[in-house]
């Protein structure tokens, strides 16, 4: 293992401190200052500390900075810390903790780290080093990357294991005898004499001892939850309606208000009259603010109705207003100066390519929104000397610096509840609703704005996943796909996403090629080179992110080749294949579809392999035609992640995944016309309906080391696998996303 | 006006045209019924007015008066759970969870109408509630559950 793991191990080290009525394992290292983490190099570690546990009367509460967009991720983290600390899972309480520095994200910087870098090694890790450290220094307190499982499995672990001991210790001294003969069960200590103390109340014996460290974590044969399936603490909370999210939020006093956002994102607002509106019931005023209009009335509804009835005449959309623009800059794009990174450059491309047949074809993906089900919304309350925010979001440490930039008060006078997410998918890693927010909020100080955008706002105003092309330049010989030239355009999405927040993105932006540069397959000529163009549409990352676009030009591609060649999907991607584990997931998901070449009579089946975000990934998709048209009848997917922590909802989170990848593929896109998306609901935005939707079967390989996050790695494969599908049942290829415009679907 | 909401009757003070969705939200404080979409596509303000499943967002409170209205908080509750409540929770169906309050009214709903319903039944009366984070798999298996146990009930 690389020095990676040696960081991580020292990321335990955890003090305590006492708080009211009880005791925080870690907080000592939150509350630390945030030192300059260059001086002091990664290796130091002890800023790094991640989650942390409270214990006090009321028994065990999980302090979190990992937030729950849907994923599952309060409960994921629960059941690691529950699997060391001896309690029981469902007594195991989540707050979502402050906004800290000392909560960065150590697994953010990995995928970036390996691009950087492509070797094992040394080298790698020194370049994890200095992305890690950047982080660090950003305090880039995120949720996303599918990183919650990798930060989390050993730190929380850890966490636990540390916090018992210190338990074990107070009440053996308490009781007066030797730690060693003590036990742990279901949230209590054992005594020798078979007496229990609740750690309750060992809460005040324990604040301010030393808390014991480097506790050697258990064997996974005594594991009790890792593994085994779990219920998702949060599932009958979601079953009866009495799970609250951001948007059920309710603070005292506090007033509703709505938006208007000029249509063209970022475009100005030249002026307004808000006569009509400001006489409307309910309205209790009309605010301009950055980019827009808002009303601040007494019930959401009747601030929706006001705001579409402020007359508004919008300035110019500050990027180019047709599509036909957008792809032309992404062609003009791939040129010598405009290249980003080539890091894979096998063989001798240029030379294959000089002569005989060279295969040629272009690819395109579409703009997207995220357009999670709960609308984007937050409450702000600013007071003279501070304020508070409540609100869904991935960057609680960005939310909280942008509150105070617009309220003009330090950070650390804002206080950031982090709420419950009624969906993401990258969609709250955007703070604009905090700024308006505050806007308002700052027109009647002391009164707590509650601000919910409507479904049309949202879905305009999305930062959708980038819109990318990619070129295709190949031969084949001897039955055999002998070079792939694969070239990717498009914007930089880190660079639109963080220069929205002032942070700059230095070198390649690795997501320009994810999916794609590091595909396992040993084509003697093999190149993959990512240009950028320039920033059209504002974008974001988009569950998957480059990979999303990238997975689908890379396995179109060498699809065509396979095909040109003569050969099998299956058996030449497993012929070039060579990495061990990527093998191993081709052959499992080969084996659960009984792969045995071409169905015939109307039926097809196609098979993409990506490697996102350190997860290797194979889809299978069957499809077959029928009178209505096009069926997805079947997906097997086989990943591998290490360690599968809950089989329940590992299951349904790739299950899930696999949807958000074939909806998307079929039915969707976010085009613009004089700048403004022209999707502005699900009726012209579908995703996946349950019609659609077939049966997946998952399978979960735990081969390597290194244990992952599944959020993101099924999506990028099933477009490419739907659409190889396509081609073997209907001879039909598809080189654009959405397929529905091409294709007939049930 | 009066509404009667999960067996108890509320008074309101508001617009006839305002949809029910924001009165059980903003005025009743019931928030089960989620918004999502606003037109009719999502289903997730789904709720039962007289015994049918009926977008809140659509319906103007002046039709709701003299209703009987049931949210999810009315079908049953985390201690005495409705079967299809139940099934839910036995399946795991939810994610985010925050079309799960619609998708469970649609599906009691749907029961109650057909007590054994067919693959295609279900894409039919489901089809209308959208699910962002592709949960049909579960719900299927979860309204096929709940039949099967109202059945033996």
């Amino acid at each position: 293992m690389s020095r990676l793991g040696t960081i991580t191990r020292r990321a335990f080290l955890v003090g305590s401190a006492a708080v009211a009525g009880g005791v925080a394992f870690g907080v000592y290292t939150v509350r630390k200052p945030h030192a300059n983490p260059l001086a002091e190099g990664l290796g130091e570690g002890q800023a790094a500390l991640t989650p942390y546990v409270r214990i006090d009367g009321d028994g065990v509460t999980l302090i979190t900075p990992r937030a729950d967009l849907g994923q599952g991720a309060y409960h994921v983290q629960a059941a690691l810390l529950a699997e060391e600390l001896d309690v029981e899972l469902e007594a195991i309480r989540v707050d979502p903790g402050p906004p800290s520095g000392a909560y960065w994200n150590t697994a953010m910087a990995e995928e970036a780290a390996e691009f950087m870098v492509p070797a094992q090694g040394r080298m790698q890790a020194g370049a994890a080093n200095v992305v890690g450290a950047a982080m660090k220094v950003m305090g880039l307190q995120i949720t996303g990357g599918s990183t919650t499982v990798p930060d989390g499995f050993d730190k929380l672990r850890a966490a636990g294991a540390s916090a018992r001991e210190t338990l074990k210790a107070a009440a053996a001294a308490k009781a007066g005898v030797p730690v060693g003969e003590v036990t742990t069960e279901a949230g209590q200590v054992v005594l020798p004499d078979g007496a229990k103390v609740a750690y309750s109340d060992l809460a005040a014996d324990v604040a301010g001892m030393e808390v014991v460290q480097d506790v050697p974590l258990r064997d996974p044969s005594e594991w009790r939850y890792i593994g085994k399936p779990m219920r998702r603490i949060d599932i009958v909370a979601k079953s009866t309606g009495t799970q609250a999210y951001g948007i059920d939020a309710e603070i005292e006093g506090m007033v509703h208000a709505a938006i208007r956002l000029n249509p063209a994102q970022g475009g100005p607002v030249n002026r307004f009259d808000a006569s009509e509106a400001e006489a409307m019931r309910g309205v209790k005023a009309v605010v301009p603010v950055t980019g827009g209009v808002a009303v601040v009335a007494d019930n959401t509804w009747r601030a929706f109705r006001a705001a579409e009835a402020v007359k508004i005449e919008w300035g110019e959309a500050p990027f180019p207003g047709s599509m036909d623009e957008h792809w032309a800059a992404l062609g003009a794009a791939f040129a010598e100066e405009a290249q980003d990174s080539r890091n894979r450059d096998d063989g001798d491309v240029e030379g294959a390519l000089g002569g005989g047949d060279v295969i040629e074809a272009e690819y395109r993906a579409p703009y997207l929104a995220h357009a999670p089900l709960e609308p984007i919304n937050a409450i702000v309350r600013v007071d003279d000397d501070g304020a508070e925010v409540w609100t869904g979001t991935q960057i609680p440490r960005f939310v909280q610096q942008n509150v105070a930039r617009v309220a003009g008060l330090e950070p650390d006078r804002v206080v950031v509840h982090v709420l419950m997410m009624g969906g993401s998918f990258g969609h709250r890693l955007e703070d604009e609703v905090v700024k308006q927010a505050t806007e308002i909020a700052l027109t009647v100080k002391g009164t707590p704005v509650k601000l919910t955008y409507s479904r049309e706002e949202d879905m305009m105003h999305d930062f959708p996943r980038q819109i990318a092309m990619g070129r295709l330049r190949g031969r084949v010989a001897e039955g055999r796909v002998e070079t792939l030239d694969l070239s990717i355009a498009m914007p930089s999405v880190m660079g639109s996403q963080m220069g929205r927040q002032g942070q700059p993105v230095p070198g390649p932006d690795s997501q320009i090629v994810a999916g794609a540069w590091n595909a396992p397959f040993a084509i003697p000529n093999h190149r993959v080179t990512g240009y950028r163009a320039p920033e059209l549409a504002p974008v974001s990352s988009w569950r998957s992110v480059g990979a999303s676009t990238n997975g689908f030009f890379y396995n179109a591609a060498l699809d065509e080749l396979i095909h040109a060649a003569g050969a099998d999907p299956m058996e030449e991607r497993l012929r070039l294949c060579d990495d061990p584990l990527s093998r191993q997931v081709l052959e499992a998901v080969a084996e659960m579809s009984s792969w045995d070449g071409p169905l015939g009579d109307g039926r097809g089946r196609g098979v993409a392999f990506v490697q996102s975000f350190g997860v290797r990934c194979a889809e299978v998709v069957e499809v077959s035609r029928g009178e209505r048209g096009l069926r997805i009848d079947k997906v097997w997917v086989a990943a591998e992640v290490g360690r599968v922590v809950d089989p329940v909802n590992f299951e349904n989170h790739v299950q899930g995944a696999v949807i958000w990848g074939l909806g998307h593929a079929m039915n969707c896109e976010t085009t613009y016309a004089d700048g403004r998306a022209e999707q502005d609901n699900y009726h012209a935005f579908e995703g996946m309906r349950i019609w659609q939707a077939p049966e997946i079967m998952v399978r979960g390989l735990e081969n390597g080391a290194r244990v992952t996050g599944v959020g993101e790695p099924p999506v990028p494969p099933a477009a490419p696998a739907l659409a190889g599908a396509i081609f073997a049942a209907t001879g039909q290829r598809l080189r654009e996303m959405p397929f529905s415009k091409f294709v007939e679907f049930v | 006006m009066k509404l009667t909401v999960n067996g108890v009757e509320h008074e309101a003070d508001v617009e006839p045209e305002m949809p029910l969705l924001w009165v059980l939200r903003d005025e009743l404080q019931i928030r089960g019924p989620k918004y999502g979409c606003g037109i009719a596509q999502c289903g997730a303000c789904t709720v039962q007015m007289d015994g049918i499943a009926v977008r809140s967002c659509q319906i103007a409170a002046g039709d709701a008066e003299g209703a009987e209205v049931v949210t999810i908080e009315g079908l049953g509750t985390p201690e005495s759970l409705h079967a299809v409540q139940a099934a839910w929770i036995e399946h795991q169906v939810a994610q985010c969870g925050y079309c799960q309050s619609g998708q469970i009214m649609q599906a009691a709903y749907l029961l109650d109408m057909m007590p054994e319903p067919t693959d295609e039944d279900i894409d039919k009366v489901m089809g209308g509630n959208l699910c962002r984070c592709g949960t049909y798999p579960r719900i299927r298996a979860a309204i096929k559950a709940a039949s099967a146990a109202m059945k033996g009930a």
